[in-house]
């Protein structure tokens, strides 16, 4: 197990590594008569020398990586081109409410997932499995930004009732700060329910018709007790390992629902820099993003490991 | 479900004048046993046939501004209504499957050919080679794929070229990684060593032997694919990274003026919206329905609706 742990370990580094190098490479895509533009629309800088020299395109490339690198490790990522403030303070203040978000988006798809995922499986092939999987087959088909308008839209088009737009701060009411998210991370939560449930509902079907599982029925005991205890836990084991991909689909889903809540987290702080061809800030939530994703699914693997005595490393 | 079991034979059955071909027999038969495939391959025709007729379905052009005529709701005229330039939203919409169709199809070609490419020569030539790219398209993966896409669009600029180039970039990588695994698995078949045996070249090999066994995986991966790329597609121009203005794209009809007057005009979000996600989910059917039947180790499940 430690040998696996420390070998999950080194693998992840190039990844990392390789994942750096395209973070740091995107920017060096532009062409050069984009520096020109961005230069004259934006005025980052006092002539096109000195745009150049922000980008940090003045110098060899390899030169550069080495030394972006080596400021990244010791926690520095630049500063803004747009508002001059730092990219490590600016992420501070915005990944606490982007983590709050997908969290609490987690939760509901998991919560929904799972738990219809085991009705289907149970009452496989009766009306409630039928509705299950076409609703999960329709929460896959219809985008976020889709559902999301639609949810706003339709009680204030029947009940004149429309959610309120202004972001509350943490700082001015902790309880308000936390429902506020409540909405947004439904509608970000409701692809991956679908997709957690599906697996559920399959992995679930497998083990059913597991040996031990007959035993369980023979002994006598109660529907509640096999499905729920015995079979469950070795049901939910794969689903542990796709909560990695769905972290990753959270994140990007995050920057559109963001961007429809005026939620000021990461995912909006990332459009807007687009929009602006803020470089720095770009690479830096980049960066941040990929770690988070990198490490998620290492700690995938490995509780992976723990919860199943079968798989020996 | 008769309905739809009707549709389809017509359009794949029409070429060979009125006699039942074998083909169509079957195609019938698998339609009545996938009933949401077919709806979802009926989708797909029909909005493959807006895309190619725009101009002669579309009642009015895409931006034509019809007087007297801004913000109405549906009517026997309009049928989705207009929106606040006072243009007729169905023509829009109609207009916006060339857009959903185009972007859909040529990021496929894209990422089927540069998935092919990558996936089949890491799996052939193996080693230290494989190795490397594996772990160039795990750090590729490793992105989500909206924020990588929308970081590319930066540094590419917005439009229609650079969307597919992102688009397919990014989605030839996992892809890729499918198809490694085929080509491997086909590698290890008897015959391609009798082929080596026999001195035929590399390019032999990995012509005759290896891609005809990998073909079904690269033909279902495209199909599942295009629901996947329509729907990123509309995200990307919902946050303005699409076909400039004035030209309609589903997703561009949904943001700005469609959700600034979504509350006194509803018309004007609901109906881009219902036809993403009918045509997402036309694509996700299909494809689920040809996974089943032409590959079942790669069976899923969200198409089995009789299972």
């Amino acid at each position: 197990m430690r040998r696996y742990v420390f070998r999950r370990f080194i693998v992840a580094v190039p990844s990392l590594l390789i994942a750096s190098l395209i973070v740091f490479t995107l920017p060096r895509l532009i062409p050069g008569d984009v520096v020109q533009l961005m230069f004259e629309e934006k005025s980052y800088a006092k002539d096109i020398e000195e745009m150049r020299a922000k980008l940090g395109l003045d110098r060899p490339i390899a030169v550069q990586y080495v030394e972006w690198l080596g400021r990244v490790v010791r926690g520095d990522l630049g500063e803004s081109l747009w508002t001059r403030q730092s990219v490590v303070d600016e992420l501070g203040r915005r990944l606490p409410v982007t983590a709050l978000l997908g969290f609490e988006a987690l939760a509901v798809a998991i919560l929904i997932g799972v738990s219809i995922g085991i009705i289907a499986a149970v009452r496989q092939d009766g009306p409630l499995d039928f509705v299950a999987r076409s609703a999960a087959i329709l929460g896959l088909s219809i985008p976020a930004f889709v559902m999301a308008i639609v949810i706003i839209l339709l009680p204030a088009i029947w009940w004149g009732w429309s959610p309120v737009s202004t972001f509350v701060r943490f700082s001015d009411d902790p309880a308000a700060y936390a429902r506020q998210f409540a909405l947004p991370a439904t509608i970000l939560g409701i692809a991956s329910a679908a997709a957690i449930m599906r697996l559920t509902r399959g992995m679930l079907l497998e083990v059913l018709r597991q040996d031990y599982v007959r035993t369980a029925w023979a002994k006598g005991l109660r529907e509640r007790t096999v499905v729920l205890k015995h079979s469950l836990k070795n049901a939910v084991i794969p689903v542990v390992t796709v909560l990695g991909l769905q972290v990753a689909q959270i994140a990007g889903g995050a920057v559109i629902v963001e961007t429809i809540f005026g939620i000021p987290g990461m995912g909006q702080f990332l459009v807007e820099a687009i929009l602006q061809r803020d470089y720095p800030v770009i690479q830096g939530i980049n960066l941040l993003i990929v770690m988070i994703i990198v490490a998620t699914n290492l700690a995938v693997d490995l509780t992976y490991a723990l919860l199943d005595p079968r798989i020996r490393y | 479900m008769a309905k739809a079991v009707d549709t389809i034979p017509v359009s794949r059955a029409a070429t060979p004048a009125l006699r039942v071909s074998p083909t169509a027999v079957r195609v019938l038969r698998q339609a009545w046993r996938k009933p949401l495939g077919a709806i979802g391959a009926v989708i797909v025709v029909v909005l493959v046939l807006l895309a190619v007729f725009a101009d002669q379905i579309a009642p009015y052009p895409y931006d034509h501004a019809i007087s007297g005529a801004r913000m109405k709701p549906p009517s026997a005229q309009f049928w989705m209504g207009t929106d606040n330039l006072a243009r007729d939203i169905w023509s829009r919409v109609v207009y916006g499957a060339r857009i959903s169709v185009t972007v859909g199809f040529a990021t496929v070609a894209l990422v089927t050919l540069l998935a092919t490419l990558v996936g089949v020569s890491s799996a052939y030539v193996g080693g230290v080679y494989d190795i490397a790219v594996q772990r160039v398209v795990d750090a590729w993966m490793s992105f989500p794929a909206l924020v990588i896409i929308l970081s590319m669009l930066a540094a590419l600029g917005p439009g229609l070229l650079n969307l597919i180039l992102a688009l397919g970039i990014l989605g030839a990588a996992g892809t890729s990684r499918v198809i490694r695994g085929a080509t491997l698995a086909a590698l290890q078949h008897p015959y391609v060593e009798a082929a080596r045996a026999l001195g035929s070249g590399h390019a032999r090999i990995v012509m005759r032997h290896v891609l005809p066994n990998v073909m079904a995986t690269i033909i279902i991966l495209a199909t599942v694919a295009l629901g996947t790329v329509i729907l990123a597609e509309s995200a990307l121009s919902f946050l303005g990274f699409g076909v400039p203005p004035p030209y309609p794209s589903w997703g561009g009809m949904l943001s700005g003026s469609g959700r600034s007057f979504m509350y006194h005009a509803p018309w004007m979000a609901l109906c881009p919206g219902a036809a993403i996600s009918l045509a997402v989910f036309g694509f996700n059917m299909l494809g689920d329905a040809l996974r089943d039947l032409l590959d079942p180790r790669l069976r899923g499940g969200s198409g089995r609706m009789r299972a």
